[in-house]
């Protein structure tokens, strides 16, 4: 990286301010005053939270900008061009050729109707100047180059045949078409499992290496930044803030934004809560005449207020926009020390599930006529866990393991196919919601993944909140206002937010009326449905810690359901792991984080990103994706890494049970697991 | 922290302006709203505005061309065609006015119910939905008519009943896409009953696309309102009525076409004025009315 820093860059910012015209004819900056420069070879992250201003940087770096905006001042240069002087066909010859973007979503920005091949083709055709006659081996060597299996029977499928992870590849492998100097690349792996995004990211590293691309990396994902990006700029309301080597930006942060967005991450090897930045970025325009942090900072002065900190370079080469970067180090980087773990007491479990298992697959009409039941393989199968009074149990496991499938079941929203679920005191629940009696339901409350989803656009909070209030406990008038407002007061929102639709507040916010109207009915049980995952970094570490709180005040059990191993270690006090809808281990949260774990969990826990420069994710499985759990056998058997023989493809594996209530389901002995 | 100021819920007078305003920003919403206000100004301020008694008949004037007395000339019994032209939207204008909102009602309640349950029911009624609206309307509404007779108390019914089919069509669409989203599921987890989760979820987040289904509908049955009196099956004579006088005028057509012309300009104002409003009222209200053709 060193001797890279003498050539000319490929991609230069300088000074350059985007804004657009709000309503009332004044101009809101969105980017303010970037100044950064990407060298060839080199590779940039872009990291911060969302409204930060990150895309908008990496498009702009390619001449691009979303309806509405416009340059206020500065330039973007590529390769010396003015990127933003260019006419359009000028544009095009540089677009998807030499500069080449791959998008957050690609499933999405394939096209539906052509096989992977011919669109391969036709970026060979716009972007290269191989004759036609040789694309059809081309197609399959750039498939090849990101690693597909089989490259010409992916070449003749169809986008929605493929994985998530495998469209991700192939889009890549379209944008390596033009045979590009350098990729921008717009969270290319959110949403995709944690296996396959670290299968993804190992692929770029391996490509950036091979071809000596440039590489701009916009992430919210401080992990994937550290996995490939040599050189990180940190982005807060709309300016770059702390631009450093990813190793001084992750070790050692001197702007207080970045210190508090890297201590709001949950760690795994961190059993504590992370520590929740509070407030919330300013709206563009709203950032005053101080530091744009200013309202969020612990060591903020009367200074920070009145004057905007330059970007002064420190010792170490990084640049900083603080005026008290030497007394960032001051700050606290860890939670406090242990909140206490709660005592749960065994005996009294407040839901059991008994072999509960869940089919998607509905019988046909023949079937009907002849009284047959569905033959297929339930999608989830053979589920028996017993949560105590108070206890909270994470499920984790990839997208399509039934995390959600066996929370929709508990809450009533989907008919199991067999077994029990009983609720302490009430015996078996019936099965759906209809036959469900009130109180039945008031025990059990489901919280959903995406607050703009799960609250009604067209009703105040108060109105949301209401809800549960006025069907469990026929409050109204002035009863219902005042248990309105205390339970706003318990989620840490003030009553001056009553009258508030939920598209006036910020993501956070709306995810705490969430949770205020799960706890409104007073539960015994909450169902957490991926809660944070629709969240900024720094709010996740707020809602957790709102989570948290409850629970101790009120002994309210959880089932915490997350793809993000570090969220639920942070939260649980026992961990099931799921694949293909089958329990693979379950046990305190601190033995399933330790050896020895099932291999899925190995495979699992291998693949975490963690925001350090140090560590590789483990990988160990190969990345295949799977559509149906296996008729028989192990789940796992497919994938696994530590496969012993055909006795893991025909027989089911036993539990093994080790010390304190931790089992796993493997054929290989709890010794040597 | 920042104070964020004080956010309410606009009350239903202050949407309402908002929405107008809305509309009257775009040059066609504009020149929609004014057509349409027009025409309602005319319906209810006509019988004072008219230069001459709509049914006065003169053997003396016959089919005129437009002249200074009489600007749109006269008809075969030598009536002025202005004064019918300005009284001729009354009858069309009260029937649908009646008719639109009954039939947005019940279309849209049938919709919304049918898009909560879902299910077998829902695919059979789509199925009657979809024969129904297979058959040519002038034939159903016609054989209604013959079997009933005419006059306001059985059109009003038969266009309600007809134009509320293509309704829940759009209400159950608009609902399907609701039903989906958690914020339904949550309710049904809660255990609300279905009435309450139409009532306080779905009617809500629906009401938008059926107001703008509601106008478009009312430009439909202002055509098939007067194609009906233009096959004498509408108003009874001498009711002045665009249709009618289209279909009484159309004879003389290539020595007094100011006869046809005046109503075919009355009705084709209100109907390019109603579906000008619609599409601003979508607009205004975020509805993207090319994604729900109209059936």
């Amino acid at each position: 990286m060193k001797d890279t820093m003498t050539v000319d860059p490929l991609i230069r910012v300088r000074d350059l301010s985007i804004g657009f015209t709000g309503r009332s004819g004044i101009t809101l900056p969105v980017l303010r005053n970037i100044d950064v420069a990407v060298r060839p070879g080199e590779s940039l992250g872009l990291v911060g939270e969302s409204g930060s201003g990150k895309s908008t940087l990496a498009l702009a770096m390619m001449g691009y900008l979303k309806h509405g905006l416009r340059v206020i001042g500065g330039e973007a240069r590529y390769a010396g061009l003015d990127m933003f002087a260019l006419t359009r066909r000028e544009l095009e010859g540089i677009r998807g050729g030499r500069l080449a973007l791959i998008p957050q979503n690609s499933g999405q920005s394939l096209t539906p109707t052509l096989r992977i091949g011919a669109q391969l083709s036709e970026a060979l055709r716009l972007h290269s100047k191989l004759p036609e006659g040789e694309h059809a081996v081309r197609v399959v060597e750039l498939l090849e180059q990101v690693r597909l299996p089989d490259p010409s029977a992916i070449a003749g499928r169809y986008p929605h045949e493929l994985s998530g992870g495998q469209q991700q590849r192939a889009a890549i492998a379209m944008a390596l078409a033009g045979e590009p100097e350098a990729l921008l690349l717009d969270e290319p792996t959110t949403g995709l499992d944690v296996t396959t995004q670290a299968h993804v990211l190992e692929l770029l590293r391996d490509l950036a290496a091979e071809t000596g691309m440039a590489m701009v990396y916009v992430s919210h994902d401080l992990g994937a930044i550290a996995r490939v990006c040599d050189r990180v700029v940190v982005m807060y309301a709309g300016e770059a803030v702390l631009e450093g080597t990813t190793r001084e930006v992750l070790r050692n942060p001197r702007h207080p934004y970045a210190r508090g967005l890297l201590a709001s991450i949950p760690k795994l090897a961190d059993a504590r809560l992370p520590l929740a930045l509070d407030g919330r970025p300013p709206a563009p325009g709203q950032a005053g005449a101080g530091c744009a942090f200013v309202q969020r900072c612990a060591i903020a002065g009367e200074g920070c207020r009145t004057a905007r900190p330059e970007l002064a370079t420190l010792p170490s080469g990084a640049r900083v926009r603080c005026h008290h970067a030497d007394r960032v180090g001051s700050l606290p980087a860890r939670a406090p020390a242990e909140t206490g773990r709660r005592v749960i007491a065994e005996s009294d479990a407040i839901l059991s599930l008994g072999d509960l298992s869940i089919s998607y697959a509905r019988p046909g009409i023949l079937d009907q006529l002849f009284g047959r039941r569905p033959t297929a393989t339930p999608t989830v199968d053979g589920i028996t866990i017993a949560l105590a009074k108070g206890e909270t149990l994470g499920l984790v496991g990839e997208s399509g393991s039934g995390k959600s499938t066996i929370l929709k079941a508990v809450a009533g929203l989907l008919p199991p196919a067999g077994g029990r679920i009983e609720l302490a005191g009430d015996g078996a629940l019936p099965p759906l919601v209809d036959d469900r009696r009130p109180d039945q339901l008031r025990r059990v409350q489901l919280i959903f993944q995406n607050p703009d989803e799960s609250l009604n656009p067209r009703q105040t909070i108060a109105e949301i909140l209401a809800q549960p209030l006025r069907l469990y406990f026929g409050l109204s008038g002035e009863a219902l206002r005042q248990r309105t407002e205390a339970l706003l007061e318990s989620v840490r929102l003030g009553a001056h937010y009553m009258d508030r639709l939920p598209s006036q507040l910020s993501g956070g916010e709306k995810q705490r009326v969430a949770v205020a109207r799960a706890f409104a009915a007073e539960p015994d049980l909450v169902l957490c449905d991926e809660v944070t995952s629709a969240l900024d970094v720094s709010v996740q570490a707020a809602v957790l810690d709102l989570l948290d709180q409850l629970r101790r005040s009120r002994n309210t059990a959880y089932v915490f359901v997350s793809h993000d191993l570090a969220v639920v270690r942070a939260l649980s006090d026992r961990v099931a792991v799921l694949y293909q809808g089958r329990l693979c281990e379950i046990g305190p949260a601190a033995a399933v984080y330790a050896a020895p774990s099932h291999p899925y969990t190995e495979v699992l826990l291998g693949a975490v990103l963690e925001p350090d420069p140090d560590t590789a994710p483990r990988l160990t499985a190969a990345d295949i994706p799977e559509r149906s759990p296996p008729a028989r056998g192990c789940p796992f058997q497919r994938r696994c890494p530590r496969k012993l023989g055909p006795q893991c493809d025909t027989d089911m594996p036993p539990w093994r049970r080790g010390k304190g209530g931790h089992s796993i389901r493997c054929h290989i002995p709890h010794e040597q697991l | 922290m920042a104070v964020a100021s004080i956010h309410r819920r606009p009350s239903f007078t202050a949407r309402f302006v908002g929405v107008t305003a809305d509309i009257t920003a775009r040059p066609s919403g504009a020149i929609g709203l004014g057509l349409v206000t027009f025409h309602l100004m005319l319906a209810i301020f006509g019988p004072w505005l008219a230069p001459y008694d709509y049914k006065a008949v003169d053997a003396n004037l016959i089919l005129q061309g437009p002249s200074g007395l009489h600007w749109f000339g006269t008809d075969h019994l030598g009536r002025d065609t202005f004064s019918r032209t300005l009284l001729g939207g009354r009858e069309a204008i009260l029937v649908t006015g009646i008719a639109t909102p009954i039939a947005v009602l019940w279309g849209g309640f049938v919709g919304i119910f049918f898009g909560l349950v879902g299910g077998k029911i829902d695919d059979v009624l789509m199925r009657v939905v979809d024969a129904f609206l297979s058959l040519p309307w002038i034939l159903k509404m016609l054989l209604l008519i013959v079997t009933f007779g005419t006059g306001i108390e059985v059109l009003i019914p038969t266009l309600a009943f007809f134009y509320g089919i293509p309704v829940i069509r759009i209400a159950r669409a608009a609902t399907h896409d609701v039903v989906a989203r958690d914020f339904v599921q949550a309710a049904r987890a809660r255990g609300h009953g279905k009435m309450t989760i139409i009532r306080s979820e779905l009617l809500p987040n629906v009401r938008d696309a059926l107001l703008v289904e509601g106008a478009m509908r009312w430009s439909w049955m202002l055509l098939a309102f007067s194609s009906l009196s233009f096959l004498g099956f509408g108003v009874s004579p001498p009711t002045p009525d665009w249709g009618l006088m289209i279909a009484d005028a159309r004879g003389y057509m290539s020595f007094a076409p100011s006869g046809v012309l005046a109503p075919v300009l009355g009705l084709s104002s209100l109907i390019i004025g109603i579906n000008l409003t619609a599409d601003a009222l979508a607009k205004a209200l975020g509805i993207d009315r090319a994604q729900k053709a109209p059936v």
